[in-house]
């Protein structure tokens, strides 16, 4: 018998209609706008939990819900509002320790989500938010790194006790010159055998011993650039209070921060961007003295010249006390004399050492708090492309030691938002190489629920139209292709879901495009019956001879197209990567809803059974 | 899959004389495609920040905003190469400036940019300013998306010709692939000529056009190696005719659904969307132009002949095909 469907296709597409309809409709249900709260250290558990219930009924805000779960805790609220409130109340119940993000938490119910069933996740542009690329400075990473083993080098020589003229660093690698033609053969035997890292070439005619660094060994301190810039851009997007955040490695060279829902995008630019550091020197000499080298502008060797902010020259000792890698924690709080702002330092063991050491020596002298901060900028003339450095030094702070401290002790001279800003630095950890904004794509909240009020629109609207059409066009057949074409778009959200794949405008322009091209593969078929029948075939005869033929057809002309929107996908970025999703998924599920959804409901309508005409 | 009932039958109704007009139809598309060059030639294109580097600054007032106004504020804090434009309505705008190459700008970082010029625009308004949208392209990522959009177009067209040339045969593919740059060429003209923005997402939809244009390309060319296995004793001009005019009532209708969802978002989808969906409308409209005519005319002028299909191994459909 023609046009018969064995039990199992009827049974599989029952399968994939249930399954799918689960899949999708978690989109159905909103978002609540939510709360989440992390520990700086743990994991937070259910006994936390029950301390925000009681935080949060102690001020009577009213909450959905709360849950605890990957090391995290969510609390859902009614609306805005209350959210924000809750928020603020938490920061000060909860303390310092803990972070606090405001979010939006699918409502989807538990039943669903305990099938693994959510929603798809919607894109920056759709939700508003910060998308970030940022190159690393790998150059000033080698560079920090050979200055580095520079020291390590002369120190060890000193240790050693081998003579040398001097060591110097440029873009060619490191300089080691002699005086006498014995201590360079003397250096060029152990020197090797102690930096494994560095590749030494001598020149007995210059008395010199060259160095660089081996491939392996810049690849390796690239890498390791790369991946401790990641964990601090992390831990300073933590402090930001920012859930969900996206910080991914792209590339070798460049990190993707992107930050859904933030409202201060300039705050959160400076935050991240940001490579402020500190440092500690005794100051050197006198106010005279320094003012005297401001004027002639020679330095003391043992001195650098410094200025403060109000642009008053001060000359601090080339000898660093402590630096802001030995900070491990910071506060920003307000001197308890003074009123003014300030921020609390604590040091790690080896630092405090060294801070304790040098102000039992020093009481009553003055030392010196350096601001350090890179910048990295490049920029394009021409044809040519170059990156311009700069880095900013500036003493904030020349204080006499009034007595002994080493491991806490405060610092002043920042106005309140710099000591709010460099605190949060110096508890994230600073960059171990500048990194540079290279691309930014900022979407605010209003043009986000704009984009999607439009997205979906176009998506209802445009679906309407096509329904409309293939019903007038071809009758009956027209409404069974109506039924395969919503079907499909069903199959598209679950699929989307599932994959939890990032929906964003362009994606919903796919999806739109798909819709209108989804029914291609039913226009092929239904002409093609058109045509046996006019050919004076059998109804049954042409609906089987119709989806026969027209099958390679479709699979020629689908194959070509999800080639291209592979290529799409492969070679495009962001919102092409979107289009490129949706477009793939809906070629494929169309294939399967157009053909074999389709096919059945004939056949279940026609096969079998005698029919004079077909409405087509 | 059995032949048994000939196409060929439908001569019996009036066929239109599609390669009658072939002539015509080439002229036609070779004016249009030296217009294009010409256009493209002579306005370039009007590239977006994703090409050329630069800021971006949408921003939404409450109530309609004078542009001179916001230019002469940017002027005063010395964004003198600003462009301002209104976005969608009369109530939004868009701030345009170019990377800065002068060394001296250091001290601005650029980063900030788009917030300064933020904060400038809300002092030309009593209300509240929204910010909508601030993109900036680093000249390094805008040569990285032009060298990858140009290697994207290649590697398309690479594969499509292999793929046709496997599936048919390279008469076929070659046709395809003149079918599918006569549209992108012409689409990008229509672009430059009317000076719309070419963004990225215009470089997705003109890749779009060649995955929709192919698909109907090769519908046709189906239909025409179907129809010279089938049918006997027609010329190749008469084979064409008649795959064409087979074909014809499917390429419209499939060309009419999707035009109704293009002009849906062109229509409803919001400004951002728009340079997209219109790339897309005038892609298929070319495109269903050009798969009725391109490529079947190069086939002609390639003197295709029967014996160019007979090679391929006839396919065996699966059984359970539906």
């Amino acid at each position: 018998m023609l046009n018969q469907y064995p039990l199992w296709k009827y049974i599989l597409l029952i399968v994939v209609l249930l399954f799918s309809s689960l899949y999708a409709l978690p989109n159905l249900y909103g978002e609540d706008p939510a709360v989440q709260i992390s520990h700086r250290t743990k994991a937070l558990v259910e006994e936390d939990k029950l301390a925000v219930e009681q935080a949060l009924s102690e001020k009577q805000i009213s909450i959905i819900s709360t849950e605890a779960g990957q090391g995290r805790i969510l609390v859902r609220f009614n609306d805005t509002e209350t959210q924000l409130i809750a928020a603020e109340a938490l920061k000060h119940a909860l303390g310092k320790q803990y972070l606090i993000a405001l979010n939006l938490a699918p409502a989807t119910p538990d039943w669903l989500r305990a099938l693994n069933a959510g929603p798809m996740y919607l894109g920056l542009d759709l939700r508003g938010g910060v998308h970030f690329l940022m190159e690393v400075d790998m150059v000033a990473a080698i560079k920090r790194l050979e200055e580095s083993m520079l020291s390590d080098i002369r120190s060890y020589l000193r240790d050693e006790k081998i003579r040398y003229r001097g060591v110097r660093r440029d873009d060619a690698g490191l300089h080691i010159n002699f005086r006498e033609l014995a201590h360079l053969q003397q250096a060029a035997e152990v020197l090797p055998r102690q930096f494994r890292d560095l590749k030494f070439t001598e020149n007995e005619d210059t008395l010199t011993i060259k160095a660089k660094l081996t491939e392996v060994a810049a690849r390796a301190e690239k890498k390791s650039a790369l991946q401790q810039n990641i964990i601090t851009l992390r831990n300073r997007v933590n402090e930001l209070g920012v859930a969900e955040p996206v910080i991914q490695q792209q590339g070798d060279s460049r990190i993707v921060v992107q930050l859904p829902g933030i409202q201060d995008t300039a705050g959160a630019k400076k935050i991240l961007g940001a490579t402020a550091t500190l440092e500690f020197r005794m100051a050197e000499g006198t106010r005279a003295d320094w003012l005297e080298a401001e004027r002639t502008g020679r330095t003391p060797l043992n001195a650098i010249l410094y200025h403060e902010r109000d642009g008053s020259p001060v000359l601090l000792s080339r000898r660093v006390i402590v630096t802001g890698d030995q900070i491990v924690d910071a506060a920003s709080t307000y001197d308890t004399e003074k009123g003014t702002p300030a921020v609390t330092v604590r040091l790690n063991s080896k630092g405090a050492d060294k801070m304790n050491d040098t102000t039992r020596e020093n009481i009553g002298n003055p030392m010196g708090v350096v601001f350090i901060e890179n910048k990295i900028e490049t920029k394009k003339v021409g044809d040519t492309i170059t990156k311009h450095r700069t880095t900013t030094k500036e003493v904030i702070n020349v204080a006499t030691i009034q007595g002994q401290f080493s491991a806490r002790f405060q610092i002043t001279g920042l106005e309140s938002q710099e000591a709010r800003d460099l605190a949060l630095l110096l508890r994230a950890g600073s960059l171990r190489a500048p990194v540079e904004i290279i691309e930014e794509r900022t979407v605010g909240p209003s043009l986000g629920k704009d984009n999607i009020e439009k997205g979906f629109m176009s998506v209802v609207i445009g679906f309407c139209l096509v329904l409309i059409f293939m019903a007038f066009y071809y009758k009956g057949f027209g409404i069974i292709a109506n039924l395969a074409l919503t079907f499909n778009l069903v199959v598209i959200i679950a699929v989307l879901s599932l994959l939890q794949a990032t929906l964003t405008l362009p994606g919903i322009a796919g999806i739109v495009l798909t819709v209108g091209m989804a029914v291609d593969a039913n226009v092929l078929i239904f002409e093609r019956i058109r045509e046996e029948i006019k050919n004076g075939n059998s109804p049954q005869a042409s609906i089987h001879s119709g989806y026969e033929k027209a099958f390679s057809t479709i699979m020629d002309a689908n194959v070509t197209t999800l080639l291209v929107a592979i290529v799409l996908f492969t070679l495009g970025t962001g919102p092409v990567k979107g289009f490129a999703i949706t477009l793939s998924i809906g070629i494929l599920t169309s294939m399967f809803t157009a053909i074999v959804g389709t096919r059945a409901i004939v056949n279940m309508l026609y096969g079998n059974r005698e029919i004079k005409k077909l409405s087509i | 899959m059995s032949h048994t009932m000939s196409p060929a039958q439908t001569n019996a109704k009036a066929l239109i004389d599609f390669m009658g007009k072939r002539k015509a139809a080439m002229i036609f598309s070779l004016l249009l495609m030296l217009a294009s060059i010409g256009s493209i030639a002579v306005n370039g294109l009007n590239l977006g920040i994703d090409f050329t580097g630069g800021f971006l600054i949408e921003a939404g007032y409450q109530e309609d905003v004078k542009l001179d106004k916001v230019r002469e504020a940017l002027a005063e804090a010395d964004f003198t190469d600003a462009q301002v434009q209104h976005f969608g309505s009369s109530r939004d705008i868009i701030v345009r400036i170019a990377p800065r190459a002068d060394a001296s700008s250091t001290d601005r970082s650029k980063a900030e940019i788009g917030d300064n010029v933020l904060t400038v625009l809300k002092t030309t308004s009593e209300q509240e300013v929204n910010m909508r949208r601030i993109e900036f392209v680093g000249p390094q990522i805008g040569d990285e998306l032009r060298d990858k959009g140009g290697i994207a177009l290649l590697v398309a067209f690479g594969g499509i010709l292999i793929y046709i040339s496997l599936r048919f045969q390279l008469k076929s593919a070659i046709g395809a692939i003149l079918a599918l740059i006569h549209d992108v060429i012409i689409t990008v003209g229509i672009f430059a000529l009317l000076k719309i923005e070419f963004d990225l997402t215009v470089l997705a939809a003109i890749l779009a056009v060649i995955g929709y244009s192919l698909n109907d390309t090769v519908v046709v060319l189906d239909r025409i190696r179907e129809t010279f296995r089938n049918v006997r004793k027609t010329s190749p001009e008469g084979i064409l005719n008649l795959s064409i005019n087979q074909t014809i009532a499917r390429t419209l209708v499939t060309s009419l659904t999707t035009l109704l969802v293009l002009f849906t978002l062109l229509i409803f989808g919001g400004e951002i969307i728009h340079g997209f969906a219109l790339a897309l409308i005038i892609g298929v409209i070319i495109g269903t132009y050009s798969s009725i005519y391109v490529a079947s005319s190069t086939l002609m002028m390639m003197k295709i002949h029967k014996q160019d299909f007979l090679v391929v191994t006839k396919e065996v459909l699966v059984d359970d095909a539906p």
